[in-house]
């Protein structure tokens, strides 16, 4: 692969973009720099502002403040179509072709070569199959989009970005649902379109894969821009330092001293635990009193694993056991059941019932555990509520509020209040501090210390490393959908969790790399 | 729930009202009751009468609505459960009769329920396989023809009186107070209520949302086999081709006046009843004024516009800062 230079010509100038959602900032003055030939990976964890980039580039969404610069003259697209014609194609992970219409319809779509008002079928087959070729692409261009793989799918979707004359192509989470093998087909187009001088962006959370194709990297965090690097010159470890945004110093190991553990006994603990192509196979123990944190970057299976654990998913290997007894856990009800309680990362989608009132969303689990013949009285229901939102603060302090006009803090106050009301032995928290303003966020955490406390088992996955630091006993790092490190009291600090998640499976990484 | 009742019925018993004082001003002994045989007649019991099984299809509805379900089948479970309950009438005994009409309803709401569940099919195809092949059901098992019937117990059902109060009338009453007592007796209501409005969240939270989905299907085909029977009781016969005929519509239209929303979530039983009265009121009103029926529908899609405007969210939003700036200049 050709790297280029730093002399090569600046494509793509993205100078001080500023974008806001209400009172919630997804941009500041972010810069990014695109040059001809190269291909570009643009990397942040979850809520980073990566898609808004994007969006704001491409005109989805208009910008408060900044320019962009295309080959040196301004543009400010109002639509994405805009955004094309002026030479700049973006690629969703979702590829937004008509799956229903053919692969050449797709290609042609809205420019088919026409006589006499009438479609030129042939000519739009030939003219396909020829723009396919050079893609190394030999299909049958008549048959549905929608019958060919998702890879096949993205090249046609390249494809036809790159023959709408694009000189910015912009590839989001290309490769999420794609096999290795085609992955290698997809890289090795990108490589043919650098080669042509064509630019690339390219989002993905597959660190393996941005080292094999990127020339240079730039990290976004909480919407700011961390810094722009070249690929071949920044170690993996201080990338993931880059993108989790933590420095070594400013960290503290708060737990208690290893004399005050005691050994602790076992809440639930499972062998062999796993599903097939969604996490593998993990050993993990929860004790009664002790926070266990799941650690690892976007899309390492730390999700998964709690899905599995709480019973919202099925797992299809290994044994399951809650207090010495093996337990069939297929169901959140089976989770429930045995009391185990699971906060989800999409609190709004998985989580609260908005139309509903804060006494409403506090009661349901203990109802559902309780089944249907058994109902709380709105006698019960009004203490139980009354109890959690004085014991939690939650605000404003009206039980009979629908829980959709609360805030976001105190939403997740709702639901841990939710799983508390059923008296569980253990709490599964997936991010439970992600999108809190700061007093909650503090508050949140001395909850989970509180519960903790009181002989809870919690099982907590965050994204920020310095707050799993502060409050877990052993943090399990996952890389890759797989349970990697285990680190137990002295050994938990914020530089062993990074070096666990950046240990480099060197050989997968450097294949690509001539 | 019922603290908030009152404020959330406001709309639909002022849209009543309005539309019984029409009616009055179009046919002045609109009000007037007389008794007569041991029972009551009138167009105020005529309304309720006739209201009765859109009525019934409603507390059905409302339910399956509640979880974001709709079922478009119920007016050809109605035709099914009649065509059975006619063919049966004279040789088997009510209960037998009965027992096979509403059974029958009950494995039409279990197919609906195991489609929209089981098979994760969307509501409204699932139930439109029934509300077609149902109405072929019910033309095989009357064989093309209209069954008339003459069991005594039976037309009872349709044209009897308990107390004064038709038969009908008193059904639809039992089955609302039935209803409510098991919805919101047990922990059914709320569970409903969680699962329209989130279903993955009510999942998550232990709710068995696919069970409850299929209970709700199985009442929506009860109640709108009842409704079928009733209905073919009244004129003493079934006709598959037009028992039931668009009552879906009516039903789903019930449940809307009544402020449930097509989303599901919030929903209340009572108020869907009353929508079926808002709606029998009208047609009542308009047969009586003299106009020509086709106004009907005119008529019911005005007023079903008026109701839906009073529970607007964005108008009683206007309304009150309209009444603020009323406050600060006062």
């Amino acid at each position: 692969m050709e790297t280029s230079p730093d002399s090569a010509p600046c494509l793509l100038e993205v100078r001080g973009i500023s974008k806001s959602f209400g009172a919630v900032r997804a941009l500041q003055d972010v810069d990014f720099t695109l040059r001809a030939g190269e291909i570009h990976a643009l990397l942040g964890e979850n809520g980073a502002g990566k898609s808004t980039l994007i969006k704001v580039v491409t005109g989805v969404f208009p910008r408060d403040a900044g320019i962009v610069r295309l080959g040196g003259a301004e543009v400010a697209p109002r639509s994405s179509k805009a955004a094309l014609e002026a030479g700049i194609a973006t690629v969703y992970q979702e590829v937004n072709l008509l799956p229903n219409l053919s692969v050449a319809q797709n290609l042609f779509l809205d420019r088919q070569p026409m006589r006499f008002g009438i479609v030129r079928e042939g000519e739009m087959r030939r003219r396909a199959k020829a723009l396919l070729a050079e893609f190394g692409l030999d299909i049958d261009v008549a048959a549905p989009l929608g019958s060919y793989s998702v890879a096949i799918q993205h090249v046609t979707a390249i494809a036809r970005a790159v023959d709408l004359s694009a000189r910015v192509l912009i590839l989001d989470e290309p490769t999420a649902s794609l096999d290795r093998h085609e992955v290698e087909i997809l890289f090795k187009i990108m490589r043919q379109l650098a080669g042509r001088g064509i630019g690339i962006v390219f989002v993905s959370h597959f660190l393996d894969q941005v080292y094999e194709i990127s020339d240079r990297i730039t990290v976004l965090r909480n919407g700011r821009l961390v810094g722009e690097r070249e690929t071949a010159s920044l170690p993996r470890l201080e990338l993931i330092r880059m993108m989790l945004g933590r420095e070594l110093a400013e960290t503290t190991s708060a737990r208690a001293p290893a004399s005050e553990q005691q050994v602790r006994e076992i809440c639930a603990s499972f062998e062999g635990y796993g599903k097939s192509g969604y996490v593998a196979p993990f050993n993990l123990e929860l004790r009664h009193g002790e926070v266990v944190g799941l650690a690892g970057l976007l899309g390492s299976g730390r999700t998964e694993t709690a899905r599995l654990v709480f019973g919202a998913e099925r797992s299809d290997q290994g044994q399951a056991k809650v207090e010495g007894a093996p337990v069939r856990l297929q169901t959140p009800r089976d989770g429930v059941r045995h009391g185990f309680g699971y906060c989800p990362e999409e609190r709004k989608t998985e989580g609260i019932v908005a139309e509903l009132t804060v006494r409403e969303n506090i009661v349901l689990a203990l109802q559902a555990k309780r089944g249907l013949y058994l109902p709380l009285s709105r006698r019960e229901q009004d203490e139980i509520a009354a109890r959690f939102v004085k014991l939690l603060d939650i605000r404003p302090p009206d039980p009979e509020r629908p829980v959709g006009l609360l805030s976001g803090g105190n939403q997740q106050k709702v639901l841990l209040a939710r799983w508390l009301a059923t008296s569980p032995r253990l709490l599964v928290l997936d991010e439970p501090t992600r999108g809190i303003d700061v007093g909650a966020h503090a508050e949140i955490i001395r909850l989970i210390r509180e519960l903790c406390e009181d002989g809870l088992a919690l099982l907590v996955i965050s994204s920020e490393l310095d707050e799993i630091v502060t409050y877990s006993d052993r943090v399990v790092v996952l890389r890759d959908r797989a349970h990697v490190e285990e680190l137990q009291g002295e050994a938990i600090d914020v530089s062993n969790i990074l070096a666990a998640i950046a240990a480099d499976n060197s050989a997968v990484a450097q294949e690509g790399r001539p | 729930m019922t603290a908030l009742l009152p404020r959330r019925g406001l709309a639909q018993i002022f849209a009543l009202i309005v539309i019984l004082m029409v009616d009055r001003a179009v046919s002045p002994q609109f009000f007037d009751l007389r008794l007569q045989d041991g029972r009551l007649f009138g167009s105020m019991i005529d309304v309720l009468n006739r209201g009765t099984p859109v009525a019934l299809l409603s507390l059905g509805m409302v339910l399956v609505i509640a979880t974001r379900g709709i079922d478009l089948s119920v007016g050809a479970v109605m035709a099914i459960s009649g065509a059975i309950a006619a063919s049966l009438a004279d040789s088997h005994g009510l209960p037998v009769v009965l027992a096979a009409a509403l059974g029958a309803g009950l494995v039409c709401g279990l197919w609906n329920g195991f489609l929209v569940s089981i098979l994760g099919m969307q509501p409204i195809v699932a139930t439109l396989i029934l509300m077609v092949a149902g109405r072929g059901i019910a033309q095989l098992i009357t064989e093309g023809r209209i069954v008339t019937f003459t069991s005594p117990d039976l037309v009872w059902l349709g044209n009897g009186a308990i107390l004064g109060v038709p038969v009908p009338v008193a059904i639809a009453l039992g089955m609302l107070i039935l209803t409510g007592a098991v919805v919101r007796g047990s922990a059914l209501g709320l569970l409903i209520e969680a699962t329209g409005g989130n279903a993955r969240a009510s999942e998550l939270a232990g709710v068995g949302t696919r069970a409850m989905i299929l209970a709700v299907y199985v009442w929506c085909g009860v109640c709108a086999a009842l409704a079928g029977v009733i209905a073919a009781a009244d004129i003493m016969g079934a006709d598959a081709n037009n028992a039931g005929l668009w009552l879906e519509l009516d039903a789903i239209l019930a449940v809307v006046i009544g402020g449930t929303s097509l989303f599901g979530g919030r929903f209340s039983l009572l108020l869907a009843v009353l929508g079926a009265l808002i709606i029998q009121t009208m047609n009542t009103g308009i047969l009586l004024s003299g106009y020509p029926p086709e106004f009907n529908l005119l008529v019911k899609a005005v007023v079903v516009l008026a109701v839906l405007l009073l529970q607007s969210p964005k108008l009683t939003g206007m309304a009150g800062i309209v009444a603020r700036i009323r406050g600060t200049k006062a």
